[in-house]
């Protein structure tokens, strides 16, 4: 089937919206579905969302360090809180004061229940002098609702409403500036803009999930397409790309990003307790103020504090000389997979083990091999050297891995 | 001829041939003796219109015990199923609410109705799961028995209990709201929206002759949370050519273990001498003897109608008197020229690929309970329709399908007596396609052929007493160490040798085979045969 008689198919699907097969479109299908060469698609919420455009996504990730990439972010979920007492409001359920967060400010924070485990992580921006967006991987609509009645606050949920795209990379800042009509080199890391890109208006934020200089944008969905446009018209000469998943999931292991559902699991969809995790325990603490107004959990994190810490998120570098080693023995050069991988590693010292690995990639911009997961706090400190299971031709074997600081990529031009 | 036999098993239903199967496996000499020509009791699938094969009684799978299926080799002698996709509601506003196996996409289709209720969906699916999870090895062991002081009995209610302490607080407070809660109210604690509630309340009433308002039938609720296929829990199938191909893989078991299976051998009623069981009578004046004999039917049937109350204790009499039956339920399945189109979603889509229920507000189904207690049946009823046709192409010729309802209330004592179902029959049929037109409006048109069971129909054809689907009421009064009588628990019966296998017993009814397999387990573990 052509593309575009794809994206008419879903044209057509659209209009009988409850009917349709799962997952459905984003409002950048159009675009992204005609780009998407591989057809090589997953599933995000719901929504149909490229894993990468080519069959494997390297030239998207290269082109994220490097020059520039727009990723179709739109599944995550938005709630819009307005009203005298919305920033009285996201203090009580976030782990965050909030009050003082200045009006064009951007944070990143996690929320919990009241046994102070983590229920999902995201940001929030202060939109106006009463208007917050609250952005989040699991819907959170509700679990908002149930805590607002005390609160003079409306909520509003614009997940299906408002578009969003990442647009990241080295160049990214220079492609947006050639197309906005403000002054981009104002906007501050972590802050936010109402601007016009091209004809449209558009906010944006200095966020993202790339640990490269970059921006999110977020618009009525019914201009995503325009937008979409917009960009790839002036995108040639700083080298932009449509990219998918795959690029953004190596990029986000090297900048020691978390992500819900794989290496953490929201408390809400736990089965037993011991899946639960503190922001401590899945290295969110410095989001975390202890000492202020009550908040969901705030005893449960104070008898944390109390006690100490039992885990760690710990930042992994594993040995590569071992490593070779052992694909030596086989008479194998080494070869690791491009792609980040999220399977789930054990983590030994001591001959017993004393963590899991939850994601991890060789990262090509670093030249290491990298994991994250939680480590048993009482070896959890930097330079500490554990072992991790690595399987050579289906057979198990252990090699060395340094505990290390995350992010293990801190460009300075990401902040510049 | 005499003593031939280890056991004779009176009535070849899903139970009695597991009861065979297990016992067969064991070494023993085992005759089932079933009534009719076909196998499978409930559990049953007929050609009753050329082409078209229907699973006349029961028509979905999920309580099969997954340790069954391995321990008598199904999948081997043939037991297949195909995962039901979804729960369809089409409303009589010309909309629909359709709750997939996909979380994202049922979350969407709820919100429709009320974004509340779609967030809290999954949590309310956790919730059952842990307490189904909790539940579970009690539908896989005998029933307990507070009064006895063995042991082996405290040690395993203290079990009980200590699983009970480890619950959290708030499952261990669900726990007993669902044991006294009515299903509605229960559902009102987590969701506001009736288009949602209507079809999960129905889970609470199916099979009893009780409201979606009365108190009790939350707990049923959790009962369909406890099935599951291929390891998936809570999942519901069709079985791949009707119910009855559930039956006759069990029935190849048991055979392939030495069991002897006879159709068309109507048994007039149990030996007993001495107050002990030597085995049976046949309709045609034969006697076979065993060293047991077990029955795979009802407990009225089986004490009243086979053994008779003069070999009974008094007390015994009376509980079997008081066990309810009370049929609630008919059964119209039809034969269809194509597809069924509903005026929501007239595509012959996903939507058709699971199981529909016409149950569009609470109120629709406590008006349907209201008529029943007064002795009509329901003018709009409550319908559970399934087109197993749409996935199993095996059950009717190519581009034609089968139509399964399930329909409630339909009670035993109508107005007029049992007897007078006859001369309603046609009536309670038409009513069934009246309410169905009411979202299919072109359902008369591509009806090729109706088969209309009453309850009255169900206990003669099917020796179901009193119509009841599920050999008596899953009312907490009636299940575990009181199933079917107090003392009388663990398939043993006041008659020496006599044992029962069937869903009268613990753990009640649907196509589990639990009763069955923890009967004849129960039998051999206690050497009485």
């Amino acid at each position: 089937m052509a593309a575009g008689t794809l994206a008419e198919t879903w044209a057509r699907g659209a209009r009988l919206l409850p009917f349709r097969a799962m997952p459905i479109p984003t409002p950048f299908h159009p675009r992204t579905s005609e780009a998407c060469s591989s057809l090589f698609w997953k599933e995000w919420a719901g929504y149909h969302a490229v894993r990468s455009y080519d069959t494997c996504h390297e030239r998207e990730y290269y082109a994220l360090r490097h020059a520039a990439v727009a990723i179709d972010v739109s599944p995550l979920f938005k709630v819009d809180v307005r009203g005298p007492q919305a920033a009285d409001f996201l203090s009580f359920v976030t782990v965050r004061s909030l009050r003082k967060l200045g009006l064009g400010r951007v944070t990143y924070l996690c929320w919990c229940d009241d046994d102070g485990k983590v229920l999902d992580d995201g940001t929030v921006m202060r939109l106006g002098e009463q208007h917050y967006r609250i952005t989040s991987a699991d819907p959170g609509y509700f679990w908002l609702a149930r805590h607002a009645r005390r609160f003079d606050v409306e909520l509003e949920d614009v997940s299906g409403q408002i578009a969003s795209l990442a647009v990241q990379g080295p160049t990214s800042r220079d492609l947006l500036q050639s197309v906005c009509a403000d002054d981009l080199s104002e906007l501050g890391f972590f802050r936010s803009m109402q601007t016009r890109l091209g004809n449209l208006e558009c906010l944006i934020t200095r966020t993202g999930y790339t640990g490269d200089l970059g921006f999110e944008l977020w618009l009525p969905a019914t201009s995503a397409v325009e937008l979409w446009d917009t960009l790839f018209r002036a995108g040639g000469p700083f080298g932009l790309l449509p990219a998918g998943l795959d690029a953004l999931d190596v990029s986000r292991v090297e900048a020691g990003f978390i992500l819900l559902g794989i290496d953490y699991m929201s408390a809400r969809r736990c089965l037993a307790e011991h899946q639960k995790s503190t922001p401590t325990d899945i290295g969110l603490e410095r989001c975390v103020q202890l000492e202020r107004e009550p908040f969901l959990g705030q005893a449960a994190l104070l008898a944390e504090r109390e006690r100490g810490p039992a885990w760690n998120m710990a930042g992994l570098v594993i040995d590569w000389e071992q490593l070779e080693t052992l694909f030596e023995a086989e008479g194998l050069p080494p070869s690791l997979p491009t792609a980040a991988w999220r399977g789930g590693l054990p983590v030994y010292a001591d001959g017993r083990q004393v963590g899991r690995a939850t994601s991890g990639v060789f990262s090509p911009t670093l030249k290491q091999n990298l994991a994250i997961g939680q480590i048993e706090a009482a070896y959890g400190q930097l330079g500490r050297v554990l072992e991790i299971e690595a399987t050579v031709e289906h057979k198990r074997h252990r090699v060395a891995a340094t505990v290390t600081n995350r992010p293990f990529y801190d460009p300075p031009h990401k902040r510049s | 001829m005499s003593n031939n036999w280890d056991a004779i098993i009176v009535g070849g239903g899903h139970n009695g041939l597991v009861c065979a199967a297990y016992l067969a496996k064991a070494g023993r000499r085992v005759l089932v003796l079933e009534r009719r020509h076909v196998l499978g009791g409930a559990a049953v699938s007929e050609e009753v219109f050329p082409g078209f094969t229907y699973s006349v009684c029961s028509y979905v799978v999920s309580l099969l015990r997954p340790s069954i299926v391995r321990d008598l080799e199904l999948a081997k002698h043939g037991y297949q199923t195909i995962p039901l996709e979804c729960s369809f509601s089409p409303l009589p506003d010309g909309d629909s609410l359709c709750r997939w196996s996909d979380g994202d996409r049922t979350r969407r289709e709820i919100a429709r109705f009320s974004k509340r209720d779609a967030e809290l969906y999954p949590e309310y699916g956790k919730a059952m799961g842990q307490l189904a999870a909790f539940a579970k090895p009690v539908i896989d062991a005998p029933a307990p028995k507070p009064e006895s002081l063995d042991p082996r009995e405290l040690i395993s209610l203290l079990r009980l209990g200590g699983r009970l302490r480890d619950l959290p607080t708030d499952l261990r407070e669900l726990e007993l709201k669902l044991m006294t809660m009515s299903a509605a109210d229960f559902l009102d604690e987590w969701f506001e929206s009736d288009v949602l509630k209507a079809p999960m309340s129905v889970s609470g009433i199916i099979g009893t002759f009780l409201g979606v308002r009365s108190p009790g039938t939350a707990y049923v609720l959790l009962h369909h949370y406890m099935g599951e296929i291929d390891g998936a829990f809570r999942s519901w199938g069709f079985a791949k050519g009707g119910t009855g191909a559930i039956s006759n893989a069990i029935a190849s078991s048991a055979r392939s273990h030495g069991a002897e299976i006879r159709t068309e051998a109507p048994v007039h009623k149990i030996l007993v001498e001495g107050g002990e069981a030597k085995g049976v009578v046949l309709q045609n004046g034969d006697e076979l003897r065993a060293r047991t004999v077990i029955s795979g039917c009802d407990p009225r049937l089986t004490f009243f109608g086979f053994v008779g109350r003069e070999h009974l204790p008094t007390d015994f009499v009376r509980d079997i008197e008081r066990y309810k039956l009370r049929g609630s339920s008919g059964k119209v399945n039809l034969a269809l020229d194509r597809a069924p189109q509903f005026a929501s979603r007239p595509e012959p889509g996903p939507h058709l690929r699971g199981d529909i229920a016409i149950a569009p507000s609470v109120d629709y189904l406590e008006r349907a309970y209201e008529q029943a207690k007064y002795g009509e049946f329901s003018t709009r009823p409550y319908i559970n329709a399934v087109v197993p046709s749409m996935v199993d192409p095996s059950v009717a010729p190519p581009g034609k399908h089968v139509l399964s309802c399930f329909v409630q209330y339909a009670p035993y004592h109508i107005e007029g007596g049992p007897e007078s179902w006859e001369q309603k029959r046609e009536a309670f049929g038409d009513t069934v396609i009246d309410t169905l037109a009411e979202t299919i409006p072109d359902i008369r048109e591509i009806i090729l052929h109706r088969q209309v069971l009453t309850p009255w129909d169900l206990e003669q054809e099917f020796g179901l007493s009193e119509g009841n689907i599920f050999h008596g009421e899953l009312s907490p009064e009636q299940l575990a160490f009181l199933r079917p009588a107090s003392g009388w628990a663990r398939y043993k019966t006041p008659v020496r040798k006599l044992w029962m296998c069937a869903s009268g017993t613990h753990p009640g009814g649907g196509i589990m085979g639990a009763p069955g397999a923890l009967a004849a387990k129960e039998m051999l573990r206690s050497r009485a045969l």
